[in-house]
């Protein structure tokens, strides 16, 4: 199993992913940095959270375009499984791997606080050691995750399920259209979410709620 | 030669920051305002005899300066 963390400026949750992948699986993950236009051979891509490039032009706009993403999008295609957290998700957005856009929260408040996700699809690679409807606890920490996708677009996501985590009733904290916290593409290799589970693994973060989104997606390409 | 490229929201997309706008001037006084939506507005300079400048600032738009789920943009070329 080799994991590749995607380093990209103005990223700072890259750490904490590391740590929880090292934590989880007793391996350090390999990291690759924007201007890399070749990745390692990996098992499993995961694009961290913070403020690439200072959120400027739009959120993830600008670390999208960069070559590391090319190399992404191409191993995406390719079928390895990708995880995008908070501006990681904003960032598989803007770069075509997910459908929708993620706007400036409905209060226009940083929200930083838990909340309370459902599982609503617990058949997928990043989700198998759930069970279907779990209530989860999970941290949120952005400015930007209302998620947005014109009428026909949002039907057809949540036609085929894929919509895989939603804030629990009374927990939306940006506004997002169907409580919609995370996302998986058509090919199911694909998830982005705006909470983070990486900061929910061990009990000393006050909870172990997000490990199983990790042991999921690592049991399924050990 | 100079282009303008002016982005807005398109219909439907809720705008949170214009209806922020919208409530702050209202509460200045200024009455009578009955919708604001925020955009945004890039000039670009382009070097004098480009060629097709209005396709060449269009495949920009879609390459990276709007988002066409969210964003609709007109462009204005000045010789």
């Amino acid at each position: 199993m080799r994991a590749v963390v995607v380093l990209v400026p103005g990223l700072n949750r890259d750490r904490d992913m590391i740590a929880a992948l090292e934590k989880i699986s007793a391996t350090p993950p390999l990291t690759v940095w924007a201007t890399d236009t070749d990745l390692p051979a990996a098992d499993l891509i995961l694009v961290p959270g913070g403020f690439s490039y200072g959120d400027y032009l739009r959120c993830g706009a600008i670390a999208a375009r960069l070559p590391v993403m090319q190399a992404v999008i191409k191993a995406a295609h390719n079928g390895v499984p990708v995880l995008g957290v908070c501006n990681g998700f904003q960032i598989l957005i803007e770069a075509g791997l997910l459908p929708g856009a993620l706007m400036r929260n409905a209060s226009l408040r940083f929200v930083c606080k838990q909340v309370r996700l459902e599982v609503t699809n617990a058949d997928t690679v990043f989700t198998r050691k759930y069970s279907q409807g779990q209530i989860i606890d999970c941290p949120v920490a952005h400015h930007d995750g209302n998620y947005f996708a014109q009428p026909d677009e949002l039907a057809a996501l949540e036609d085929r399920g894929g919509v895989v985590f939603r804030y629990a009733e009374g927990t939306n904290p940006n506004g997002s259209l169907n409580d919609i916290a995370g996302i998986v593409n058509d090919k199911g290799n694909v998830l982005g979410l705006m909470p983070h589970p990486e900061n929910l693994i061990e009990p000393l973060n006050g909870g172990t709620d997000g490990r199983a989104l990790f042991e999921s997606a690592l049991a399924e390409v050990a | 030669m100079k282009a303008r490229v002016i982005v807005t929201l398109k219909n439907g997309v809720l705008d949170p920051q214009g209806k922020a706008i919208e409530g702050a001037l209202s509460s200045m006084g200024h009455d009578g305002v009955t919708q604001i939506r925020q955009g945004k507005v890039f000039d670009i300079e382009l070097e004098d005899g480009t060629s097709d400048p209005e396709a060449k600032v269009k495949a920009m738009c879609e390459a990276l300066l709007t988002n066409t789920v969210i964003e609709s943009y007109s462009i204005e070329i000045e010789d």
